[in-house]
């Protein structure tokens, strides 16, 4: 029994950081109905830019303040030069205006930093420690305390606040919101500055498990199927699915796994995926279907 | 007639080398109604379009409350006070009524989205007055019973009341609606009939709407503008403009009895 406990504890603490990740997507498709797939390069960019910093040895707040002016930098000039002029463009050719724009963050990226892999030593020790009889990951709790924060940030900001007002009525309809005075411009930079922020917590997190280097931005691949599950307009749903996925793979790879000679985990959070989009295609939380492509 | 508020001078409008409105001039006085009417396609969504912003004039210009539009976009036009209503309603659908209002105070934020979004005391109090002023405004229009209900669940002539409700809680100097009256049933017509004409008795609102149904506009109007493929057809009171033989030959096709219903 503690063995299942400890599994499917390891599976859910691990899944809060799938959720980190899902977060960023979930901030701009709330705002504009696209889905960023930028979001994994600028996961890349803000962790990369921290790692190289601090691997030059500077100290950790003050980089971490660089790196986030950055980012907010790097919205600022995405909504100047990429999304104004394509306001009122579909989703679609958001959509593929990101996928450009990925490429040339990450192209930019690694070639003023470098594409090797770079240790990130966030001074959290990963050595598991006892609860009761069950052995948890130091650094996997502060990995869920860090989502659990942002979260409820994030909820507040959405659910008790006039800018969270103003983010729904951009999301449901631009025309309208314009018509009656809001600056929508502004309102994309805020929530493209915040999913920078939100993915550097991310790739923080990921890059200092796995180093910092070019595979970070693959969390949109990761990302995905935490967002059919929840929902892409959902912050709640992004947490919830990351837990879902991150409990079933490694509850499937441990209790499956042998079964099927292993290597579970790389596709396992897909099948779940498919079985949601067959019985709830908006996700748990999502608030409108999602468009076939 | 006061003095005109909104002048149109000469605009001229096309898309890709059709022509949407050609050469069209009329004014509108401070605290009439004067109504758009004509075919499908003759030009009235695009004038409509051109007075808030959503698309440039190729020629002309436009002047409101005596300033003329420079290259204005949406945001701008709202911001000098000009509030909007849609065709088949542009609500936040899945938002409540009472945040669907709030939201047209957007132009009288004066608080930034930084503030907002911490919520900082400069933001809460101007969170409260906005939700006030809401208020007041579902209570004019007879809304309050629905503040927390999703706009979406509404049946149609409610919601075209939140819509006329969100543009006006900002207090525009110009009303634009785009045919408020389609789609609905005799009742609502009636309601939301009085709603527009209120709203120009009572508070002495500016209004320029598009609308097909005949007998609506010529009780409702002031002034009635026939377009006919982007150009000025006739301009006058509902009287004239009902004997005016180009309109009774080019748009009403000869059946005056229609008009005179």
């Amino acid at each position: 029994m503690s063995f299942f406990l400890e599994t499917l504890i390891g599976g859910l603490l691990s899944g809060t950081m799938l959720s980190l990740a899902a977060i960023g997507f979930v901030l701009i498709y709330k705002a504009s109905g696209v889905f960023n797939y930028s979001q994994g390069s600028l996961l890349l960019l803000g962790a990369l830019t921290f790692a190289t910093l601090t691997g030059k040895g500077f100290p950790m707040i003050p980089t971490l303040a660089v790196t986030i002016v950055l980012l907010i930098l790097a919205a600022l000039a995405i909504e100047r030069f990429l999304l104004r002029p394509l306001t009122n463009r579909s989703p679609m050719t958001l959509f593929m205006a990101t996928l450009g724009l990925a490429y040339i963050i990450e192209g930019v990226a690694q070639g003023v930093m470098g594409a090797e892999v770079q240790a990130l030593d966030l001074g959290i020790e990963d050595i598991p420690i006892f609860v009761g009889d069950i052995l948890i990951s130091q650094f996997d709790l502060v990995a869920a305390g860090v989502a659990i924060t942002l979260t409820a940030i994030l909820s507040f900001i959405f659910h008790r606040t006039r800018f969270g007002i103003s983010l729904r009525a951009v999301a449901d309809d631009t025309r309208a919101a314009l018509s009656l005075g809001m600056d929508i411009n502004r309102i994309w930079q805020i929530v493209w500055s915040l999913a920078g922020i939100v993915g550097l917590v991310a790739g923080l997190l990921w890059g200092a498990r796995q180093g910092v280097q070019f595979s970070l931005s693959l969390v949109v691949l990761k990302a995905l199927p935490v967002l059919i599950i929840g929902g892409f307009t959902s912050v709640a749903g992004a947490i919830a699915g990351g837990l879902i996925v991150g409990a079933g793979e490694s509850l499937a790879e441990t209790y499956l796994g042998p079964f099927v000679g292993g290597g579970i985990t790389p596709w396992f959070a897909y099948v779940l995926a498919l079985v949601f989009l067959s019985f709830r295609p908006a996700g748990l939380f999502g608030e409108r279907q999602i468009e076939r492509v | 007639m006061t003095r005109p508020i909104l002048q149109v001078k000469n605009i001229s409008l096309s898309f890709r080398g059709v022509k949407a409105i050609s050469d069209l001039s009329f004014d509108v006085a401070e605290g009439e109604i004067c109504a758009l009417i004509g075919p499908n396609g003759a030009g009235k969504s695009s004038l409509l379009n051109i007075l808030n912003g959503v698309y440039r004039p190729d020629a002309g210009e436009i002047v409101f409350v005596g300033t003329p539009f420079h290259e204005i976009n949406p945001l701008d036009a709202a911001r000098r006070g000009i509030g909007r209503g849609f065709q088949n309603n542009a609500l936040f659908s899945g938002m409540s009524v009472m945040d669907n209002v709030i939201v047209g105070l957007s132009r009288h934020s004066r608080t930034t989205i930084i503030e907002e979004a911490l919520s900082l005391p400069r933001a809460r109090r101007e969170a409260m007055q906005f939700r006030q002023r809401a208020a007041e405004v579902l209570g004019l229009f007879g809304l309050t019973p629905y503040a927390k209900t999703i706009v979406g669940t509404l049946a149609y002539g409610l919601q075209k009341k939140v819509e006329i409700a969100r543009a006006v809680v900002s207090d525009p100097a110009l009303l634009l609606l785009d045919e408020p009256l389609a789609g609905m049933n005799a009742a609502e017509k009636e309601d939301v009939l009085a709603v527009i004409a209120d709203l120009n008795r009572r508070l002495m609102l500016t209004i320029v709407l598009i609308e097909h149904d005949i007998a609506a506009v010529m009780k409702l109007a002031h002034h009635i503008v026939v377009l006919d493929y982007g150009r000025k057809l006739a301009y006058g009171a509902p009287d004239a403009v009902r004997n005016n033989p180009a309109v009774i030959a080019a748009y009403l096709g000869g059946r005056k009895n229609e008009v005179a219903a």
